[in-house]
């Protein structure tokens, strides 16, 4: 170690500055991704968009189209006119469970896989205070819903890219925008689908902090998914449905309508962020309450 | 094993006093108070914003129901654009994707043959029509004068579009990347309705329909003022003298400035939610952009022409009276008029009819099922079964021929027996 990092550190350590909490932060970024659970997870979510383009390919290969009649999962009859929209079939394949499931591990793992582990313990003897270390925990579980968002979105962009034509992109509206517009909406999409996955990440964090076991958490943050989704199946039960966080996932594809539709979109956004705040506080109520033991 | 407790603030020691316990135990309950409070706050704004938007019915000099009518007629409102809302509860069982209400027979089918065969559901225009029959569906709509316009059924991640610029029809399904074309019928409906069959849904031809069928069998009013989409409105009340019919009243909400209708509701006699609910939810009355309405079939998507006017002429033979929606019942008779005009129909092709004839006969399964859907009835015309929704009821009689009106079951009956 160099004598100019040892005094930067010592500084830092003196005087807690946002540096400070960005070593947190950074340190807490290094946890989750090298863990090989986690690589593994981002590497299932690239192979998603490879398995449905050569699904796709090898069904149309005689010059037909996908998902005829409208069956299939959203956008997968346009996949063969311009791979962008394997970009949009990925996401809306990925979203309903693969991709909150990962997100559901990691944000479950977070607090309670180190309790289980026994290193919660070393991170609360460092002196930087309950509330910032769950503040780590949780930007870092949200890098973590950017970076399995956009490796979907990128492994879909590549598939495609190599297996069918692009070129200008044809909204769900009817309407042509050129391409530099179309990979510009592609963006917005993935931006809104990894905000979509905020709501899910404070559940899970909520869920970490409530229990000592690492696969407990996972399993019920996983399982509080599956109920949501499958009670947002049921017409009888549309009362509560505006409030579950998987309701207005798919709202994402409003942004490939000319002009965009907005009423869901924000609905999806006002909802992650209610249960970012709703769960977030009681994550943080028992977090900083909590007798640590291990 | 040492436990490490959380710290409170500065000091850092555990000093397990008694007052300290108590404090600890104090501290924990209002930290738990911040996600109860977030959670109540977000319920109570939910709740005061609903309470906002449905209170306060502007304040609007008063008007009679007949000036009200002139207004509506007068308005000459080319341009608007907006989000309409379309509620239709016809108590129905809410049908499976891809099925759709009396898929329309001869006409509809022929005319893009078997082409809407091979893309598995059906997606012209008149199929979407009665997609709309059930359930609660949004709709965008732009106009610009009378022939630009565009309507597009916001769908789950898919949209149907159906654009009319100049003489050209476009229908535009994403879902299975189906282009439907055909050519307006110029003159036919003043040149002026462009999809026409879409179009049925929103406030303004529903409106207009309504007041067509206005005469002195029914009590027009205005029952004070109302707000839709951000918009002062008054409410125009039409209710049927007859007492056969089973509408209770149409309600139509009428912009105060410009005599566009924002709101319509139609709700049945014997009470409860209103069958048909379209409404805007946000309008606005600038020129769309004009780019709204061009379209180009999309490359790789399958483009269907449609034969405008074959069943331009099948439709104008259904013959006067209400509108139906569907506008394929070839050999449609209108019995009375008005609210209680009631349509008969001859048996091979019409909607049920065909299972209605056979069911009766072989006594098998079908038969059963035939009366378990509908109650049977007898008359001097033979006997039959009644088939009831919240609004309409449909009498199918044994030799094959199909009552419908939005009227009582006895009126259904009564006509039967001519």
């Amino acid at each position: 170690m160099s004598q100019a990092e040892v005094t930067t550190a010592a500084a830092a350590r003196s005087a807690p500055s946002p540096l400070w909490a960005l070593s947190l932060f950074r340190s807490e970024v290094g946890t989750v991704f090298r863990r090989w659970r986690t690589i593994a997870l981002l590497g299932v979510l690239a192979a998603v968009p490879v398995l449905v383009g050569i699904a796709v390919k090898m069904e149309t290969g005689d010059g037909g189209t996908a998902g005829r009649g409208g069956a299939g999962p959203a956008f997968i009859s346009q996949v063969t006119n311009n791979g962008l929209f394997l970009v949009f079939t990925s996401l809306a394949a990925t979203l309903p469970f693969f991709l909150p499931m990962a997100v559901g591990v990691v944000a479950g793992d977070s607090v309670a896989g180190e309790a289980s582990s026994g290193t919660l313990r070393y991170l609360l003897v460092a002196p930087a205070g309950r509330t910032r270390l769950l503040l780590a925990k949780f930007t870092a579980t949200l890098a973590f819903c950017c970076a399995a968002t956009l490796t979907v979105a990128a492994s879909a962009l590549a598939v495609g890219a190599l297996l069918f034509p692009l070129g200008d992109v044809t909204l769900i509206s009817g309407v042509t925008v050129s391409f530099g517009e179309g990979l510009l909406r592609a963006l917005a999409v993935a931006g809104a689908v990894a905000l979509s996955l905020v709501g899910i990440a404070a559940l899970g964090l909520f869920v970490s902090t409530l229990t000592n076991s690492g696969i407990a958490a996972m399993a019920t943050t996983v399982g509080l998914l599956i109920t949501a989704q499958i009670v947002d199946q049921f017409p009888q039960l549309h009362a509560v449905q505006p409030y579950l966080f998987p309701h207005y996932w798919l709202s994402f594809a409003d942004l490939l309508r000319a002009p965009v539709y907005w009423d869901q979109l924000l609905d999806n956004l006002g909802l992650q962020a209610l249960y970012a705040a709703v769960f977030g506080s009681a994550a943080w109520a028992r977090f900083t309450a909590k007798d640590v033991t291990a | 094993m040492a436990r490490i407790e959380p710290t409170h603030g500065t000091d850092g020691a555990p000093d397990a006093g008694e007052g300290t316990r108590r404090a600890h135990g104090r501290r924990k309950a209002v930290r738990y108070a911040v996600p109860v409070a977030v959670a109540g706050v977000a319920a109570a704004s939910i709740g005061i914003g609903t309470a906002l938007a449905s209170s306060g019915d502007p304040d609007l000099p008063k008007i009679s129901a007949q000036d009200l009518i002139a207004k509506m007629a007068e308005s000459d409102t080319q341009q608007l654009s907006g989000t309409v809302k379309v509620t239709t509860d016809l108590g129905l069982p809410s049908l499976p994707s891809g099925l759709s209400l009396g898929d329309a027979p001869a006409g509809g089918k022929a005319g893009h043959g078997s082409a809407g065969k091979e893309a598995g559901a059906d997606t012209s225009p008149q199929a979407k029509l009665t997609e709309l029959a059930s359930g609660t569906h949004t709709l965008r709509v732009a106009a610009d004068g009378p022939d630009k316009q565009r309507l597009s059924i916001v769908e789950r991640a898919a949209e149907y579009s159906v654009i009319r610029n100049g003489d050209q029809v476009w229908a535009y399904d994403s879902k299975s990347n189906t282009v439907h074309r055909s050519t307006a019928p110029k003159g036919m409906h003043g040149g002026k309705e462009a999809p026409q069959e879409l179009r049925g849904a929103s406030p303004q031809e529903l409106a207009k329909k309504t007041l067509a069928a206005v005469d002195d069998s029914t009590s027009v009013t205005v029952d004070g003022t109302v707000k839709v989409a951000g918009r002062d409105a008054y409410q125009l009340v039409l209710k049927p003298k007859a007492a056969e019919t089973t509408v209770g009243a149409v309600r139509i909400a009428v912009d105060a400035k410009n005599g566009v209708p924002l709101k319509f509701t139609l709700s049945p006699k014997n009470g409860g939610k209103a069958v048909v609910d379209a409404a805007f939810t946000k309008v606005g009355f600038g020129k769309p952009a004009a780019d709204t309405f061009d379209f180009k079939p999309p490359k790789g998507a399958k483009v269907i022409e449609d034969k405008a006017d074959g069943k331009a002429g099948k439709e104008h033979k259904a013959g006067p009276g209400k509108d139906a929606g569907a506008p394929d019942l070839s050999g449609m008779n209108v019995l009375g008029k008005g609210w209680t005009s009631i349509a008969e129909l001859k048996a091979p092709g019409g909607v049920g009819s065909g299972a209605g004839a056979k069911g009766a006969k072989d006594a098998g399964p079908a038969g059963a099922l035939l009366d378990s859907l509908g109650s049977k009835v007898s008359g001097s015309f033979g006997s039959g079964h009644v088939f009831s929704t919240r609004l309409v009821n449909v009498l199918v009689t044994d030799d094959g021929k199909v009552y419908a009106g939005a009227v009582t079951k006895d009126a259904l009956i009564k006509a039967a027996s001519k």
